[in-house]
C-alpha cells in the first residue's frame, strides 16, 4: 500500500506513454519478441521530437513492418519490395523541404533493392533510409537474406549458411559508408535499453543530417526475430549479439 | 518488516502483452516478474514489485507498447512483507 | 506561334513540358534515348527534374515518388525497358497514380505488352498511338490530361520513326478541360493529425481511415477501367461509305497505309480504313460497324499478329479477317524494315483483295 506524505495522494509525473504519439494504435500482429516495433518507436519519437511530424513523408517497403503503414500517423507512400529508395528519390527531388525516410527490411533493401539503395546513396540523395536488419525474410517465413551470417539456420539454409554454397553476407552499412554521397551512416540495435538509447541518438543525427542537406543518411537497426531464428523470445537479444551483431557491428560508420 | 523506496511506477496494458519476457531483464531495479496468470490471448504478462525508479527501460524495449511510465514527484516508501 | 522543324523526340518532350510535366526519369535505350536527352536538357530550365536512373526499374520508381507529390511526372523506354517496369505499372495502376509512360518502340510487337498489360493482375493503361509527330504533340498532352482525369496510367505508343524523324510542328499547350484537385497526394502535413494518408496499391488505408482492402481496391480499379473503356476509345476512319474492303492499322505504319489506300482508290479499288488511335480501350464498336458487310478486313501491323486479335473480337465473324503485315525490321532491330513501304503495302492490299495469298 502506498503512503504519501501528510496523507496526500502521491503526485505522479508522466515519463513516457506506451503508444508513440505518431502511432494511431499500438496494436499489431507482429510476433512476440519482435524488434521491429521497438525500432519503429525510435523512428517515430525522433520525428516528433525534431518537430517534423507535419513535414515528413515515409516510403515503406514490403516486410513484416509493412503492417505499420496502416498505423503510422505519418503521410506515407507504399513502395514495392526493394523499391523504396527510388520512390523516395523522386519524392524528395520534387519536395526538397519535406523530410523523407524509407522503412525497409534487409531482404527488401539488401536483396531485392541493393541497386536502388547503392545508387541512391552514391547520388547523395537527401533522404534517410531506415533499415530493420534481422538477417531473415521474416514475412515469408524466415529465409536467408544477403545479411544472414555464416552458420545461421534459416529455411533456405537449414544446415546453417555455408560460405561455399551460399556465399558471404553483405555488410550493407559498411558498404554504403564508402560512397561519397553518403553523409551519415550508423548501425544500432534494439538488443537492450542501452542499445535503444544509443540507436535513438543515431536516428536523430541521421535526420539532422538530412535537414542540413548533407546528402544520404542511413540508420541500420539490428532487430530480433525469434521466430525466424528459431529461438525463444527471451533469448533473442543474446542470439542477436552472438550472431548478427558479430558481423554487422554497432557504431557510427560515417559522419560528415 | 522493511521498506523500499519507490521513485516511479508503471501502468501495464496486460492484454496487449505477448509474453516475450524482454522487459524482465531490461528492468534496472529488477522489479518486474512474469505473472502466473495468463491474459485473454493466453500470454503471461509482467507484474510490478515495489522499487520502480521510473527509468522507462521497460517502455523502451517493449515490442507491444504495454508500458506507461511515471515518476513520483517525491519518492515514497512502501512496506514490504517478510 | 510558328511551326518549326522538330525531331519527334524533341517535340514530344516539349509537349509534355508545355502541359506541365515537371519530372522525368529514364534510362538510355534506342530509340527512346533522345526523349530522355530532351527532358534532361529542357526540364531544369523550367524548374523541373530529370534523372538518368540506374535502370528502368528505378526510373519508374522515381516517377512514382514524384507522382505522389501531385506533380505531373513521366517515364519511358522502348519495349524491352518497359518489360522491366511491368511490376511497377501494375501496382501504380492499383495505387491510382497518374503516370504517363512513353514506349518509343522498336516496331509494333509491343501491342500485347501495352494493351494486355505485361504485368500481373487485372490492370490496363490507356494507350494512345500517334501516327505522326503532329499527332504525337497532341496525344502527349492528352495523355497527361487523361491520366489526371482518371487517376490511371496512360501509355503513349511511339516508335523509331516518331523519335528520329522531323516534322514542322507547333508545340502549344492544349486545354482539355477542367480536372479535379489532387487531394489524394501527400505532402507530410497529415502527420500527427490522426488523418494521415497512405498512397498504396493494397487499399489498406489507416486505422482511423480504413481503405477498401486488397480485394476492394482491385474491384474498384476494375470498375473504373470499365468506365474508361465506355468513353475513351478513339479512332480515325476513312472512305467507309463505299468500301468493300477494310484495312486496319495503327501508329506510324497507319500513315503509310492511309496513303496506300488513297493511291488504290485512285485506281478504282474500293478500300477504306480504320485507324485506332486508342489501342486501349480498343475502338471495337468502330471496327465492328466499319467491318459490317465488308468482303474482307485486312490488318496491317509490324508484328506476328497482335492487334488482329482485337479486330477479330470486334468483327466476331461478320467478315473474314486477314493479316497482311508481319515481322519486319532492320539489321539493328529498331523496327524500320522492308514492309514499311507504300509500294509494298499497296501491293499486299491489292493481292489480298484479289484473293491471292499474301506472303507473311
Amino acid at each position: 500500500m502506498n503512503e504519501g506524505r501528510e496523507g496526500n495522494e502521491p503526485v505522479l509525473i508522466p515519463v513516457g506513454e506506451k503508444t508513440p504519439s505518431l502511432l494511431q494504435t499500438g496494436e499489431h500482429d507482429l510476433c512476440p519478441g519482435c524488434g521491429e516495433p521497438v525500432a519503429i518507436r525510435i523512428l517515430l519519437e525522433t520525428i516528433a521530437e525534431l518537430g517534423l511530424s507535419q513535414s515528413t513523408v515515409g516510403v515503406v517497403g514490403i516486410g513484416c513492418y509493412t503492417a505499420f503503414a496502416r498505423t503510422l500517423d505519418v503521410d506515407l507512400v507504399q513502395a514495392l519490395h526493394g523499391r523504396a529508395p527510388s520512390v523516395a528519390t523522386g519524392f524528395k527531388r520534387m519536395r526538397p523541404d519535406t523530410a523523407v525516410f524509407t522503412l525497409q527490411g534487409d531482404g527488401d533493401m539488401v536483396n531485392e533493392g541493393l541497386q536502388e539503395v547503392l545508387h541512391t546513396a552514391a547520388r547523395g540523395e537527401n533522404v534517410t533510409c531506415v533499415l530493420l536488419n534481422n538477417g531473415v525474410f521474416g514475412e515469408t517465413g524466415g529465409h536467408m537474406t544477403a545479411t544472414s551470417v555464416i552458420g545461421q539456420r534459416t529455411k533456405t539454409s537449414l544446415e546453417g549458411r555455408d560460405a561455399d554454397y551460399h556465399g558471404y553476407p553483405i555488410v550493407i552499412g559498411d558498404l554504403l559508408s564508402r560512397l561519397e554521397g553518403a553523409a551519415y551512416v550508423a548501425r544500432g540495435s534494439v538488443q537492450n535499453a542501452g542499445a535503444v538509447a544509443r540507436t535513438k541518438r543515431m536516428m536523430r543525427k541521421a535526420f539532422e543530417s538530412q535537414l542540413a542537406g548533407e546528402g544520404f543518411s542511413m540508420v541500420e537497426v539490428l532487430t530480433m526475430c525469434p521466430t525466424g531464428w528459431f529461438v525463444p523470445t527471451a533469448e533473442g537479444p543474446e542470439y542477436m549479439g552472438d550472431t548478427l551483431g558479430q558481423v554487422h557491428v554497432m557504431g557510427e560508420l560515417k559522419a560528415r | 518488516m522493511s521498506t523500499v523506496v519507490v521513485r516511479g511506477t508503471v501502468h501495464i496494458d496486460t492484454d496487449a502483452c505477448k509474453g516475450c519476457d524482454l522487459c524482465i531483464p531490461a528492468c534496472r531495479p529488477g522489479v518486474l516478474v512474469m505473472s502466473t496468470a495468463v491474459n485473454q490471448t493466453g500470454y503471461r504478462y509482467p507484474e510490478l514489485l515495489p522499487g520502480c525508479t521510473g527509468c522507462r527501460a521497460c517502455l523502451d524495449v517493449c515490442p507491444d507498447f504495454c508500458f506507461d511510465v511515471f515518476k513520483y514527484e517525491h519518492p515514497i516508501e512502501v512496506e514490504v512483507g517478510s | 506561334m510558328a511551326k518549326r522543324l522538330m525531331e519527334g523526340s524533341e517535340a514530344m518532350a516539349e509537349a509534355a513540358i508545355a502541359c506541365g510535366c515537371r519530372f522525368f526519369a529514364g534510362y538510355p535505350m534506342t530509340p527512346f534515348t533522345e526523349l530522355l536527352e530532351n527532358f534532361a536538357k529542357k526540364l531544369p530550365a523550367v524548374g523541373g527534374v530529370c534523372v538518368n536512373a540506374e535502370s528502368e526499374l528505378e526510373a519508374v520508381g522515381m516517377a512514382w515518388g514524384a507522382l505522389a507529390t501531385g506533380a505531373r511526372a513521366a517515364t519511358g523506354s522502348t519495349g524491352q525497358g518497359l518489360s522491366l517496369m511491368q511490376e511497377s505499372f501494375s501496382e501504380i495502376t492499383l495505387a491510382e497514380l497518374p503516370l504517363v509512360a512513353f514506349n518509343m518502340a522498336r516496331g509494333q510487337g509491343d501491342y500485347f505488352q501495352s494493351t494486355r498489360g505485361g504485368g500481373h493482375g487485372d490492370y490496363r493503361h490507356i494507350v494512345l498511338a500517334p501516327m505522326d509527330i503532329g499527332e504525337a504533340v497532341e496525344l502527349t498532352q492528352r495523355a497527361f490530361h487523361l491520366a489526371d482525369l482518371w487517376r490511371n496510367p496512360v501509355l503513349v505508343q511511339g516508335d523509331y520513326l516518331l523519335a528520329h524523324t522531323a516534322e514542322a510542328v507547333d508545340v502549344e499547350a492544349l486545354d482539355f478541360g477542367s480536372l479535379p484537385d489532387k487531394d489524394w497526394s501527400v505532402d507530410g502535413s497529415g502527420g500527427g493529425s490522426g488523418q494521415s494518408k497512405v498512397l498504396s496499391p493494397l487499399g489498406i488505408g489507416k486505422t482511423n481511415t480504413p481503405g477498401p482492402g486488397i480485394e476492394g481496391q482491385q474491384l474498384a480499379v476494375v470498375e473504373k477501367l470499365g468506365r474508361i473503356a465506355a468513353v475513351e476509345s478513339r479512332a480515325e476512319t476513312g472512305f467507309l461509305d463505299d468500301a468493300e474492303h477494310l484495312v486496319v492499322a495503327f501508329g506510324t505504319p497507319a500513315k503509310f497505309v492511309r496513303y496506300a489506300v488513297r493511291r488504290l482508290r485512285d485506281k478504282g479499288l474500293r478500300v477504306g480504313y480504320v485507324r485506332p488511335i486508342t489501342l486501349w480501350p480498343f475502338p471495337g464498336d468502330t471496327v465492328a460497324e466499319a467491318a459490317a458487310g465488308k468482303r474482307s478486313v485486312l490488318v496491317f501491323e509490324l508484328n506476328a499478329g497482335q492487334m488482329i486479335d482485337d479486330v477479330r473480337l470486334a468483327v466476331l465473324g461478320e467478315a473474314p479477317v486477314r493479316g497482311i503485315g508481319g515481322i519486319s525490321t532492320d539489321h539493328a532491330g529498331f523496327g524500320v524494315g522492308a514492309l514499311l513501304d507504300v509500294e509494298v503495302i499497296a501491293g499486299r492490299i491489292e493481292d489480298a483483295v484479289a484473293g491471292q495469298e499474301v506472303l507473311a
